[in-house]
């Protein structure tokens, strides 16, 4: 797209307010993106015009697929000891629990995440984004949930980074989350920020949650606790998936932990 | 449901930067491809003007053969011979997704088996469900709960066509002939 046909900044903030006025005059609460969100241009043709259609899971949409450890490495979960440098940037760790619409604890989950590195720089060919790549840091984990649902991760914390939704465009600094419930209706794709981003209100993307409540629950919280003496910050993020339709086995519901 | 349900953190677009991290050597390979029983499941995503869809990313899980659900480990280092029933495919330039798997059998005897997919695309602000029913057996379908409550026009967009290699399974995100997606309850 040529550059004069973006739309400006305050274009963007006065359509993201329109939305945002419109649904406090609503009655339901929105806990999810909005499949249809204009601000976020990439999204006019790819979202579906009918409604979802209902339907109860069957047979294999009542059960996730299984991983195990012998194929996540430990060190996967470490993004700085992935190369033989120090990557650069503020070293973090970020914990938290993957828990049910029940809240029961996802155990022995696959979790998955990928991230761009201080300078707002992602090591993929598409990002054209003119800041320096760290030989240090690819920004992609993985590990496994334990028997409480927990996943850490220690990286970098990223930087934020200009895109091409209008002119000026800047993502607040996330890391990209992958997650698998107990059943195949959970699988999630969403994105963790960290708190007090001056881009929330400019971004569209994270805008495409209209429900203020419901956007914080994208958000880490900073926990002195997770911080260590001379070495790293900490943030917690828990994450709750939908709720599930399957009675669960001994072993998922954790009887025999 | 109880009144003590939590409230479900919301998804966010996959975004155009997936690839380096999502994909993974095998991943589409259920079975190895040219195993005497291995078929092609595969096809384009499509957006809203019919153009191809090269930044979406297709997860695949589904029943064996037999209409077993895997409840075996292994699709992130697959060791050729274990079914796990699970794969992902990220869309070429052409917008082109394939798997190399197995027929699913059906849940229980009578039934119509399907593929379910996941589909993430940048632009695409939440993932998006999905069923490719296996084509034949029109009972068994006219059968079906689901296709039965779809309306008839729409009802082919979630059936599987033949073709020479496997079954083609185009996936339209927007506009004539969008595919039918799914919504669960207590989502």
């Amino acid at each position: 797209m040529r550059e004069q046909e973006l739309a400006t900044q305050a274009d963007i903030d006065g359509e993201i307010a329109g939305i945002a006025t419109a649904y406090e005059r609503d009655v339901a609460e929105e806990t999810q993106p909005r499949l249809d969100y204009p601000p976020y241009r990439s999204s006019l043709l790819r979202h579906p015009t009918h409604d979802l259609q209902r339907a109860d899971p069957e047979g294999v949409e009542l059960w996730a697929p299984v991983f195990g450890h012998h194929e996540v490495g430990a060190s996967e979960a470490d993004l700085t000891v992935q190369h033989a440098g120090e990557p650069i940037g503020e070293r973090m760790v970020v914990t938290g629990r993957v828990l049910d619409g029940d809240g029961r604890p996802v155990r022995r989950q696959l979790v998955e995440i990928w991230q761009a590195n201080a300078g707002g720089r992602y090591i993929h060919q598409r990002d054209q984004h003119p800041a320096a790549i760290d030989p240090n840091f690819s920004g992609v984990g993985r590990c496994l949930t334990d028997d409480d649902g927990s996943y850490w991760f220690t990286t970098i914390k990223p930087g934020p980074y200009p895109w091409k939704n209008h002119r000026n465009a800047w993502r607040p600094a996330h890391i990209h989350f992958s997650l698998f419930g107990t059943e195949f209706t959970q699988r999630i794709v969403t994105q963790m920020y960290f708190p007090g981003d001056p881009l929330f209100a400019r971004d569209p993307i994270y805008q495409s949650v209209v429900d203020p409540r419901a956007r914080g629950r994208l958000v880490a919280s900073y926990d002195h606790d997770l911080s260590q003496h001379e070495w790293c910050t900490g943030y917690r993020w828990d994450i709750v998936l939908t709720g599930s339709h399957r009675t669960l086995t001994d072993g998922e519901r954790g009887e025999h932990a | 449901m109880s009144a003590h349900d939590l409230i479900a953190t919301p998804g966010q677009t996959v975004g155009p930067f997936f690839h380096y991290a999502l994909p993974y050597d095998g991943d589409s390979e259920l079975v190895p491809p040219g195993r005497a029983d291995a078929v092609r499941l595969h096809g384009q995503v499509l957006d809203g003007d019919g153009a191809p869809v090269p930044d979406a990313l297709i997860e695949l899980w589904q029943a064996d053969a037999e209409g077993r659900v895997c409840r075996e480990p292994g699709s992130l280092r697959r060791d050729g011979f274990t079914f796990t029933g699970w794969g992902r495919a990220a869309t070429d330039d052409a917008g082109h997704y394939s798997f190399s798997t197995v027929r699913p059998g059906p849940a229980v005897a009578g039934a119509a088996p399907f593929f379910a997919l996941t589909v993430f695309a940048r632009g695409l602000p939440n993932r998006l469900f999905t069923r490719a029913y296996l084509p034949g057996d029109d009972a068994a379908r006219s059968a079906d709960a689901l296709l039965s409550a779809v309306e008839e026009g729409r009802r082919s967009t979630l059936v599987a066509v033949p073709d020479a290699q496997g079954l083609r399974f185009d996936i339209r995100l927007q506009g004539d002939d969008e595919t039918v997606f799914l919504a669960h309850p207590r989502h």
